[in-house]
């Protein structure tokens, strides 16, 4: 469904750009200037500029801005320790966070009239969860080396290569899970957002989903974060048995 | 064009959503239920509960998920739709 007026697309068009009107373009110029790359660009370069403009000078006794910060990264610190460990929440940390902060402003964004969310595309969500799922395999083999199989043989030996074909299955179904569940809940906010606000804009109809939309952001990024925190911690520990 | 087909197409996929939903949605009120009980009965294992939760409503919802999945794939990637001559 295309989106009635995206302040971007618009200037780009403009400029005379070609933005297209299917969620993928043909040519690479086109590519580049769909509405979820754009707004990417765009989300980055709020990631980028905003807490450099609202931190300043760090302090000991922090102002307003440097204690957003503090409270939003803590806070993020504290459910990765919680699960990870001090040494693995120190390596993983950085990336979890970016997920998390990307994530949540890229969906709520999409609640501004002329804003879209670049995670209602699928592209942009799977790209993410193949990067989630690659580095938990990673993680696994760095930490038990070839051992890394028994964690698909099940706690049984007789059972096991039933268990590893249950595994494999369950173990690629993530790939599937985590991106659609994201990319599910969006684009629906969006879709609902969109009919809603043809059928009666004028008279604030999207207002209840509006909110809902607040909700359901920050639930997806902390559940998307807390998913891949959870798959990187399974593959880091020792198998069941 | 066959209509009859497409008619089918659309009432499968409106019908793999909405089912996978219906069950989804059982699940997680059962989930929330107990969550709900337990916060009553112990609000100081509140943060453990909601964490819990969470996860555990996550991975209910991918089974109305994968439902989704089969409706974009009956509407946008139909494997017989050359089959049916569409």
């Amino acid at each position: 469904m295309e989106h009635p007026i995206l302040f971007i697309s618009l200037i780009l068009q403009g400029l005379g750009l070609p933005v297209p009107h299917t969620p993928t373009g043909h040519t690479f110029i086109e590519q580049l200037c769909t509405p979820y790359m754009t707004y990417t660009w765009l989300v980055m370069a709020f990631l980028v500029l905003v807490p450099r403009l609202t931190l300043g000078k760090m302090e000991l006794v922090p102002g307003n801005g440097q204690n957003f910060w503090e409270v939003v990264i803590g806070g993020l610190m504290d459910m990765c320790v919680e699960n990870l460990g001090e040494k693995g929440a120190k390596m993983l940390f950085p990336m979890m966070a970016t997920f998390f902060l990307y994530i949540l402003v890229s969906n709520m964004i999409g609640l501004i009239p002329g804003f879209t969310s670049p995670t209602a595309n699928l592209n942009i969500t799977l790209g993410m969860t193949i990067i989630v799922w690659l580095t938990h395999h990673f993680l696994g083999f760095k930490f038990h080396g070839l051992q890394y199989y028994k964690h698909f043989m099940g706690p049984s030996k007789w059972l096991a290569p039933f268990m590893f074909l249950l595994e494999l299955i369950s173990n690629f179904a993530r790939l599937i899970s985590l991106s659609m569940r994201l990319f599910g809940n969006i684009f629906a906010k969006e879709v609902l957002l969109i009919v809603l606000f043809m059928l009666a804009g004028a008279y604030f109809a999207p207002l209840p989903i509006l909110m809902l939309g607040v909700l359901v952001s920050v639930i997806q990024a902390v559940v998307f974060v807390l998913l891949s925190v959870l798959y990187c911690a399974g593959a880091m520990e020792h198998p069941a048995h | 064009m066959n209509t009859l087909s497409l008619a089918l197409i659309c009432i499968g996929a409106a019908l793999s959503v909405g089912l996978a939903g219906f069950g989804a949605g059982i699940g997680m009120g059962n989930g929330l239920r107990g969550a709900c009980e337990g916060v009553a009965r112990n609000p100081e294992a509140k943060g453990t509960i909601t964490t819990t939760m969470i996860i555990g409503m996550a991975l209910c919802e991918s089974i109305a998920i994968y439902g989704l999945v089969i409706a974009f794939i009956l509407l946008y990637a139909n494997p017989f739709n050359a089959a049916l001559g569409l």
